[in-house]
This record gives C-alpha cells, sequence and structure tokens, in this order.
C-alpha cells in the first residue's frame, strides 16, 4: 500500500479549521436509514470481501484493504463517533474513500448478506465534503458546473465553435455530417464529457458520423451537455443533483425522447440510477428516458442501420472492459458483446467479466483527481492489467472515458502493448460508407 | 440439602428464567424489525420504488443453496464449513429429542425428533465446524483485522450451549452442574441474538432482498 501522507499534506496542507459537527451529523442522520443500520449491524467480518476487492488483490491482499475493513473506518467510525472527529481522521477517511475505493459495487456481489458497501462510501465521501476535505481538482470542477454546468467550465460559444470546427473538418471525408445545437423535438439529445470538447473533439466527430450515417434525430444541447457528475464523485450531493436537473430540463424543453450519453460509465451510473434521487425525485426514476451510447451502437448493427464492411474487420486478438458503470451497474454487458461480434474477428473476453468484471482502477474519481494520484491508480489496476495481458489482446475496448485513460496508462505502465479504442473509433474506420455520406468525386468513397 | 438447590436452580431455569427469554427474544426481534421497517419508510425510498419479487427470491435463494454463488465458489471449505455450521445450529436445538419431549409435556405440542444418535453427530458436527470457523478468524489475516473481543464472544456464546448440551446428556462432568449450565447459556444466546449481529437470522432475508432489487432489478446483474 503505497503511502499518501505527501499529497495529503499538499491537499490539505497545515489546514486546522475547526470541524463542524451538527453538518457532518446531520448528513450522518440523513443517510442513517433501516439499509445502513442494517448493513452495520450485521456485518459478521466474514471477510468474504476481500477476495472480491481488486484494491485489496492489487495490493498484496493487505488486510486493510478489504471491504468491510474500509467501510469500518470511514463511514462506521463517523457513526460510532457521532460527528464527533478531527481532521487526522477525515484524512484517513479520504485515503480509504478516494484512494482505496472506487465504489465499483462488486463486493455486494460477494458478500453474503448483500451489504452496498459502495452506498456506504458514497455517504462518506458526503460527510468528507461537507468538512472541506476534499480532492483539489474535484473540488474545483464542482465550482465550475456550479457557475456554468459543466466541468471544465466552457462558455456555450466554445462548444458551438468546436462542433463547427469538427463538422466543418470531417466534410473532407464524409459529405452531410452536421452537428446541429438546440434543435428541439429530436429523438436524441446527445450529451458529453467535456473533456471532448477540449482535449478530443474527435469523439465528438466520431458521434456525429454515426448519427449521420444512420440518419438519426439527434442534437446536442447548448447548455446542460456535460453528462458526467464530478460534484457526485466529489461528495457534494446537492451540487450533483443539479448537475443531473439540467440535463433532464433541457432535454424536456427540446422535447426530446432520450438523453444519450457518450462511450462514459459514471455518466450512466448518474444519470439513471443515482441522479434522481440525487435530484429529489421521489419514485427514484429519471423523468426522461436515457440511453447509453453503446446500446445505440447495439441496436443500430443489429437493424442494419450501420454496416460493417467485412473486410475492415478487426483482425487481431480484441477484449473488452466491462466499465463497472455501464456494465454491472447499468446491465449493458451483452450487448456490447453482441455488437462486439459483427466488429472483430478473435474476440476474447477476460476473466471475469459482465457483471462480475474487475474495475480498472481509475474510475470514481480518481483519474480527473490528477497526475499525483496516478501512482495509486496505476497500483490498484494490477489486476485489471493482469487480466488484459491474459488474453493476449492487443486491442482493448473500453466505452468510458476513465477505463480509456486508465488502461492507456496501464499499458505503458505494465508493459501491455495494448491499445485502447472506443465503439465510436472503431466503427467510423469499419463502417461501410452510406449512400448519403458519399463524397461525389471520390470514387473510392 | 445441595439437591433441593439444584432442583430450584432448574425449576427457576426451566421456568420463570425461559418465560423471560422468550418474551426478550422474540419481543427483541420484533421491536427491531418494527423499528427497521417504520425507519425504512421514512428513509430508504430506494428499497420499496424498485423492488421486485422474482429478483428478491433469487437474490434470497442463492445463497441458501451451497455453492450456489461465485462467492462460496471462491472459498468452498469455509462456505461448506458455514452452511453446516447453520444446519446443525437450527436442526438439533429444534428436533432435539429430549427438548420435544419437555414441549410435550408443557404444551402437548412437539416436533418431528431425530434419533438421539444423530443429534450427537450434528452436535460434534457443529462443535468442529465452531473450531473451524474460528481458528480461520484468527489465521486468516484480512478476517482477524476485523474481529474483536466481541466477536469471539459471539462463538463462544454460541458454541456453549451445545458444548454443555452434549456434554450433559451424556452425563460427562457433574450432571448437576452441567444441565443448569446448558439451559442458562442457551438463554443468554437467545437474549443476545435481536440486539447483535445475530440478527441476521432474519435481516439476512430483508438485506438480500434488497440487493436483489439494487443489482438486479435495476441493473440486471446478478448478487450471487
Amino acid at each position: 500500500m503505497l503511502d499518501p501522507r505527501k499529497i495529503l499534506d499538499k491537499e490539505f496542507g497545515k489546514t486546522d479549521l475547526p470541524i463542524d459537527t451538527p453538518k457532518a451529523r446531520q448528513i450522518l442522520v440523513a443517510h442513517g436509514g433501516a439499509r445502513i443500520r442494517t448493513w452495520m449491524s450485521i456485518c459478521s467480518r466474514c471477510g468474504l470481501c476481500a477476495e472480491s476487492c481488486f484494491v485489496y488483490l492489487s495490493n498484496d491482499r493487505d488486510p486493510r484493504l478489504s471491504p468491510a475493513y474500509k467501510v469500518r473506518h470511514s463511514l462506521g467510525e463517523m457513526y460510532r463517533r457521532k460527528g464527533k472527529f478531527d481532521r487526522a481522521f477525515l484524512e484517513k477517511a479520504y485515503e480509504i474513500c478516494w484512494l482505496q475505493c472506487t465504489m465499483c459495487k462488486r463486493c455486494s456481489i460477494y458478500c453474503p448478506f448483500g451489504i452496498d458497501i459502495a452506498s456506504m462510501i458514497m455517504a462518506a465521501r458526503n460527510v468528507c465534503y461537507s468538512q472541506g476535505v476534499r480532492a483539489g481538482r474535484l473540488a474545483e470542477f464542482t465550482e465550475n458546473c456550479r457557475q456554468s454546468g459543466n466541468h471544465m467550465n466552457l462558455p456555450p460559444e466554445e462548444l458551438i465553435a468546436t462542433c463547427e470546427w469538427v463538422a466543418e473538418e470531417v466534410q473532407e471525408e464524409f459529405s452531410g455530417v452536421g452537428i446541429p445545437i438546440d434543435q428541439p423535438n429530436v429523438k436524441y439529445m446527445y450529451t458529453i464529457n467535456p473533456r471532448e470538447v477540449v482535449f478530443f473533439p474527435q469523439d465528438i466527430t466520431d458521434a456525429a458520423v454515426l448519427l449521420t450515417a444512420a440518419r438519426e434525430s439527434w442534437t446536442m444541447p447548448s447548455f446542460g451537455w456535460d453528462c458526467t457528475n464530478l460534484p457526485m464523485l466529489a461528495g457534494d450531493r446537492e451540487m450533483g443533483g443539479r448537475q443531473v436537473q439540467n440535463l433532464y430540463e433541457k432535454a424536456r424543453d427540446l422535447g426530446a425522447e432520450y438523453i444519450l450519453i457518450t462511450e462514459c460509465g459514471h455518466a450512466n451510473r448518474s444519470l439513471v440510477y443515482e441522479g434522481p434521487y440525487m435530484a429529489g425525485y421521489p419514485d427514484g426514476k429519471p423523468p426522461v428516458k436515457i440511453k447509453h451510447f453503446v446500446q445505440l451502437i447495439y441496436e443500430y448493427l443489429r437493424d442494419g442501420r450501420i454496416r460493417i464492411d467485412p473486410q475492415k474487420k478487426l483482425t487481431v486478438p480484441v477484449t473488452y472492459q466491462d466499465p463497472c458503470n455501464i456494465s454491472r451497474n447499468g446491465g449493458l454487458w451483452e450487448v456490447a458483446r453482441q455488437a462486439i461480434a459483427y466488429l472483430a474477428e478473435d474476440f476474447r473476453d477476460m476473466s471475469p467479466n459482465r457483471d462480475y468484471n474487475h474495475c480498472c482502477g481509475g474510475g470514481s474519481g480518481i483519474l480527473p483527481m490528477g497526475p499525483d494520484y496516478k501512482p495509486f491508480r496505476l497500483a490498484n489496476g494490477r489486476v485489471k492489467a493482469e487480466q488484459i495481458k491474459a488474453t493476449g489482446a492487443q486491442i482493448v475496448i473500453a466505452p468510458c472515458h476513465n477505463c480509456y485513460d486508465q488502461i492507456h496508462d496501464l499499458s505503458e505502465e505494465y508493459d501491455l502493448g495494448v491499445k485502447v479504442m472506443s465503439f465510436k473509433e472503431i466503427i467510423r474506420e469499419a463502417m461501410i460508407v452510406p449512400e448519403h455520406m458519399r463524397i461525389a468525386e471520390n470514387p473510392d468513397g | 440439602m445441595g439437591n433441593l438447590t439444584a432442583d430450584s436452580i432448574y425449576r427457576f431455569l426451566s421456568g420463570p428464567a425461559l418465560w423471560f427469554t422468550m418474551t426478550v427474544f422474540l419481543g427483541g426481534l420484533a421491536l427491531r424489525m418494527g423499528y427497521l421497517y417504520w425507519l425504512s419508510r421514512r428513509k430508504d425510498p430506494v428499497i420499496y420504488n424498485h423492488a421486485s419479487f422474482s429478483w428478491g427470491l433469487k437474490s434470497i435463494l442463492f445463497w441458501l443453496i451451497p455453492w450456489a454463488t461465485v462467492s462460496m465458489r471462491s472459498q468452498p471449505v469455509f462456505s461448506g464449513a458455514a452452511f453446516l455450521f447453520h444446519i446443525c445450529l437450527l436442526s438439533v436445538p429444534l428436533f432435539l429429542s429430549a427438548h420435544n419431549i419437555l414441549w410435550e409435556e408443557a404444551f402437548g405440542v412437539s416436533l418431528w425428533s431425530m434419533p438421539d444418535a444423530w443429534a450427537d453427530a450434528l452436535t460434534l458436527v457443529f462443535l468442529a465446524t465452531a473450531v473451524f470457523v474460528l481458528v480461520r478468524r484468527v489465521v486468516r489475516p484480512e478476517v482477524r483485522i476485523l474481529t474483536s473481543a466481541w466477536d469471539y464472544t459471539l462463538i463462544a456464546l454460541t458454541t456453549l450451549p451445545f458444548l454443555t448440551g452434549i456434554l450433559a446428556y451424556h452425563q460427562m462432568g457433574p450432571y448437576e452442574l452441567m444441565l443448569p449450565l446448558h439451559i442458562a447459556l442457551s438463554e443468554i444466546l437467545l437474549i443476545v441474538i435481536p440486539f447483535s449481529k445475530l440478527g441476521h437470522m432474519l435481516l439476512f432475508f430483508f438485506s438480500r432482498a434488497f440487493i436483489g432489487f439494487e443489482l438486479g432489478a435495476r441493473r440486471g446483474a446478478r448478487s450471487w
């Protein structure tokens, strides 16, 4: 287990702000329903959860990294002390909640009582956040969301300009690709991660190409387009709720039938499962239908709306990273594999896979927390690196930005020699360009 | 004179003390369940919003079948031992002929009785699995670090009624001491159940059902 002292000092320095016990207690009381009381009181300390946890397995089975231990020494201790704790305790809780747990929910499958450790770690994150114990980057992203509705604080003009620019650029390759903005009454309101605008506009282009190829009715919104929810991961429940509400409301205003999510994992968890509760919907269901890009791609391939050129199918060995937040926490593992069957000839599954998959180690905020935390997530990713290596794959398909970046880094760190790709990238290259997108003067089109 | 005292202790333990025990045991469980239900209605809408009979049932049943879950298969010896432990723990006290004779005398009703040789065998299996569970707790670092003195106490409280029971039946050691000790320790165990992690004898079904809703009904994922 790596020592986080340096980072903790850098993040929290010598701050000796007083603990706001009433506030901490208020959060603990709000979370303290029958579920948490039951879980806390019946955990029989059998230790079965340990073997399920990739952080435990990746760090030489350090007994302090079993899920039961982690929850006991974070949220459990918060309840025992009834909100009366000091900074040193909170820093320890921070280390557990952000450096040692990605809330992947795998341990709940392995616990005989089905205890939901991830929900309890989330509650502990809320308490830490309320006391100013926050990852600097995540706190900054949360502020950005408060100001502009997206975590990189991009003004709408920048999004629109980027969309225009990428649409223009792609004209050289395909005709008829445009990125509609704020078009009312469409089927899909397409939402993305701000990092696509700033660092990876090709992701937007790829989506536009695929949606155009399928003759889809879609638009991007000028506001409420950031489907990520870093405030949720930072532990700011209120702002997390506002972040999803922005999207729900915009979709309703535009009359869009669905909110379509880019290949991002936690956006799905946020918009479909946690968001409705954070935003205060009593029935716990999102007010607008949500669809993840993996589901859409599967439907396009199944229905022949996008066709793959058999000559361009991937021939090298390919594996699939089940992102926790769309497989175990999203139920899309089968459609993803069915989509891959159209795209790759030599598919090799990791073991374990599907709802039993291991987290890549980059989830739930640690990746956007920045380079200081990289050694931790690389250490935690050892199990994932070994899983990938065992498949012998050369390409890893990862429909989640965090998995994508993390596996890219793991490939360097553990010398895996794999290329990480999104579904969009692969399909854009492999699809048969439909008639309406071919450029006339290019006979090879 | 000594016999008279032993007799009155026996009568106290199997009379008023037993009524008290059963009241606390059943009342305590009812109170705890009632309180949690009331609390869940106020604070846990997520339990009821996504309730699904089939996912809840599957989530429970898979964990009642030996080695039916990935988790149990990952530690087959421990999970096998845990199954035997629980089967013996429930079956010996309920189906022991000596207990059934007492109920028949007191209430005129009783359950099926198992042959005494079975009861002996199951008790020995129980004690063996208890030792195994205890040793595992000490030997495996990830379990040891989670274990407090109270966890060891609970293992002792669960095991001692069986140990004293089999010793009393076979009249090993001082019977006049062993029998009241057996009854008293059993009563202590029953009193502790509603107020400790042993409440999982009922709460198991509720927490399992919930994770069935949460992982299965909402996300389509297995919780076993």
